[in-house]
């Protein structure tokens, strides 16, 4: 069974904890700017909105890339890179529609989200449960059963 | 070792940008942000300078665990000579530049000297410059901070700027961060301001490192944020009520100073509190608080935000306020509702919203105008003065429009911009001032909470309650409960708070953890990431060397033991109402007893037998 990251926003504070815990598993340090996991702040609104690579089944940057350097991790299900293999040429970054392969001018190579391995470091870190790790089939359960509820005689 | 060991030194007169190495030796006595900073300052320049001359030095400081994982690891204070009182002072912020200037690789940024004309320190990592700020000068800090993301084109930018009221000379102006975190007392912003340097740029992409040991501290901070989760005052409370948690606990203790600190009971508590925040209104069906929201690393996330019923007087046609912004915080709420006599959660909001905008220091502008308005009452203000403006106590009018202008420094505004000290020494009712060297009392009666009088006599910075805030102990029993009423054993609490708080706002943390941490909690994470073998004890000295550091600096700048009093108000009128009814704050039969276990002479003059022993 696979697992995928849940984002909920609504429970997000914007304490950018994902972001440290990200950079601290991938680069040693804790640097935001370092991470593949990005908190977006809608100030007007006053609402925060968590946002990562969602591992698609046809991935754009996996069929993207000229190297092959994304690779299907088969017991994450996670499309990850390969650094030894990237070449840094970015088209990833251009073929991704949701933003979530970037550059790091640092290595020269992309970074994008791995799932960890499947243990997220994100998902471990966040306070509030706005990030969690559950079934990839059913991640639209809490909110089925939130509607559910609705249903039930009272 | 969680320090870059690296601080950037900006001279505004010559206009250069240095790096140079952080003194080691100094960090292992003082930590970081407000100690390592004071011992700057302290031995930089002569505590007798005019504060606003090109003399006074400004320094922005992080603590070593700024910009790390430990829960609220995001804080940094600005650290100067103060206008408003003539002392040391120290206002801490928390919001996101802390951590950024930490990634750009710096403990700290020393301001001095003055700039010829408006500038702006631009930091990217290793590269640092002043830019002109001609064209910022005269902006609030909302447009200044949207025209710098605008002119940069960087979306990730972080920001910390004075705003138009800090241009034009109030005297308790801070420095605002991230729209609406605020280094906001004691008039950092119109040091800043009066140094020709509107804002700080920063963008930091190096990475905090340097933890001792990484493993250990990945382990202290996991266990320290289970605490403040499980806590009910971090885990429940301060999330969801926010700081205003406390309005209707201290009103009911009585201790919620009210018109001028007249009384010490609010009748429209319950329409300013976070319970009244929660609940929706007519006109839109929302409530005033949108939701929470944390600073940089915070597990706990007591930050409001908020909007005004968009039907309120106060922005009709005025779109700019119409959004969500930083919402009341207790000090916020109190100084300018029930301090004021005002009991519009709407107009209190807006005045919030219109401090943050440009940039001044809702306690003390509440104060003020609450100062304003006794004064009004009694005839010695009359509408000449105010510029047609009815200061009576419990007008929303009058507190929104004298908000509006000290932000420009415009009419009666310049005034109000001068705080309550001056304002009621001009016009003959020095009494009227409710204020400890020159700073506004924050929201603690001291007639019902005896501990917070000697507290606000002793503070470093004047009037303030984050110095030692024994309310902890007096009202919320942590971490142990002591008798609000009762002075004997508070020249100890006292003291105990005071050191134990310089220490925590010496690491990069939130002082509002210690409702739920003690040292025992906090000296661990230190120590995991910092050499020089940290436990609680040696936080508790370096809190004490810190205390007295300060202490120092303020004699040697020329205040005395008389400064170390309060307002005859409190003093001498006994609260009316409450469980402190009949009470005045017993000061005198505290401070000789603190002097003494302090090490310090019967005038308050640290020994050199005390100085020596902690090595200040």
């Amino acid at each position: 069974m696979h697992k995928a990251l849940q984002l909920e926003p609504e429970k997000c504070t914007g304490c950018l904890q994902c972001e440290m815990a990200c950079s601290y598993e991938n680069e040693s340090v804790f640097n935001p700017s370092k991470s593949r996991i990005k908190v977006f702040t809608f100030h007007d609104e006053g609402r925060f909105a968590p946002y990562t690579c969602s591992q698609c089944s046809e991935a754009w940057c996996l069929h993207a890339c000229p190297v092959e350097a994304i690779v299907i991790n088969q017991k994450t299900g996670a499309k990850e890179v390969i650094e030894d293999i990237c070449v840094g040429c970015k088209v990833c970054t251009i073929a991704c529609p949701f933003g979530t392969v970037n550059y790091n001018s640092d290595s020269g190579k992309v970074i994008k989200c791995d799932l960890c391995g499947g243990e997220p470091a994100c998902a471990e870190a966040c306070p509030t449960g706005a990030i969690t790790y559950v079934d990839a089939d059913h991640t639209g359960l809490a909110r089925m059963k939130a509607h559910a509820s609705q249903s039930i005689p009272k | 070792m969680a320090w870059t060991k690296k601080i950037l030194r900006v001279n505004l007169t010559d206009g250069t940008c240095k790096a140079e190495p952080l003194n080691m030796d100094w960090a292992l006595k003082y930590l970081g942000q407000r100690g390592l900073a004071s011992k700057y300052l302290a031995e930089e320049i002569n505590p007798k300078i005019d504060a606003l001359s090109p003399a006074n030095k400004l320094i922005m400081a992080t603590g070593p665990l700024t910009g790390t994982m430990a829960a609220t690891g995001g804080r940094y204070s600005v650290i100067t000579k103060s206008p408003l009182t003539g002392t040391i002072a120290c206002s801490n912020s928390g919001g996101f530049i802390g951590n950024e200037i930490k990634n750009a690789g710096f403990d700290m940024i020393i301001f001095e000297g003055r700039s010829p004309t408006p500038v702006y320190l631009y930091l990217e990592n290793d590269s640092a410059e002043l830019l002109s700020a001609t064209a910022l000068w005269g902006k609030s800090v909302w447009e200044t901070d949207e025209l710098l993301h605008t002119m940069h084109q960087d979306p990730l930018l972080r920001i910390a700027c004075v705003g138009r009221s800090a241009e034009q000379g109030c005297l308790y102006a801070g420095v605002v961060n991230d729209l609406h975190r605020a280094a906001g007392r004691s008039g950092v912003g119109t040091v800043m301001a009066s140094k020709n340097l509107k804002a700080v740029a920063v963008r930091g992409t190096k990475g905090v490192g340097n933890i001792r040991d990484a493993k250990q501290f990945m382990k202290a901070t996991q266990t320290a944020k289970r605490v403040l989760a499980g806590n009910p005052v971090t885990g429940e409370g301060l999330p969801k009520m926010g700081t205003q948690v406390l309005m209707n606990v201290i009103n009911e203790v009585g201790a919620m100073p009210t018109r001028n600190m007249r009384e010490v009971q609010f009748e429209g508590a319950n329409r300013i509190s976070a319970e009244a925040m929660h609940i929706p209104r007519e006109s839109d069906g929302k409530p005033n608080l949108t939701t929470n929201a944390a600073c940089f690393g915070c597990t706990i996330a007591c930050g409001r935000i908020s909007t005004i019923d968009p039907k309120h007087y106060t922005i009709v046609n005025k779109p700019e306020y119409m959004g969500a912004n930083g919402g009341l915080e207790f000090e916020a709420a109190w100084a300018l509702g029930s301090d004021t006599g005002v009991d519009d959660l709407d107009a209190l909001t807006y005045a919030n919203f219109i401090c943050n905008e440009d940039g001044f220091d809702p306690i003390s502008f509440g104060s003020t105008v609450a100062a304003a308005m006794e004064m009004y009452e009694i005839g010695a203000l009359t509408k000449a003065d105010t510029g047609g403006i009815e200061m009576k106590f419990g007008s929303a009018e009058a507190l929104t429009r004298a908000a509006e202008l000290v932000a420009k420094g415009e009419g009666f505004g310049r005034e109000l911009a001068l705080g309550s000290k001056r304002l009621c020494e001009k016009y003959g009712h020095p009494e009227l001032s409710m204020t400890v060297k020159g700073q506004e009392f924050p929201a603690y009666d001291p007639r019902g909470i005896q501990g917070m009088g000697l507290t606000y006599a002793t503070s470093n910075r004047g009037a303030c309650h984050l110095r030692s805030y024994t309310v902890s102990s007096e009202i919320l029993g942590v971490p142990i409960k002591t008798d609000p009423l009762e002075t004997d054993g508070k020249p100890e609490l006292v003291k105990a708070f005071q050191d134990a708080t310089a220490a925590v706002d010496s690491t990069g943390l939130c002082v509002f953890t210690t409702f739920a941490w003690t040292l025992e909690d906090i000296a661990p994470q230190v120590d995991a990431a910092c050499d020089g073998g940290w436990s609680s004890e040696s936080m508790m000295e370096a809190g004490e060397r810190i205390w007295n550091l300060e202490r120092q600096f303020n004699l040697d700048a020329g205040l005395t033991k008389a400064d170390d009093t309060l307002p005859k108000r409190l003093l001498k009128d006994a609260a009316k109402t409450g469980p402190a009814k009949g009470r005045v704050n017993d000061l005198h039969k505290m401070l000789p007893h603190y002097y003494e276990i302090r090490g310090w002479t019967t005038d308050g003059v640290p020994t050199a037998a005390t100085m020596n022993r902690l090595g200040v």
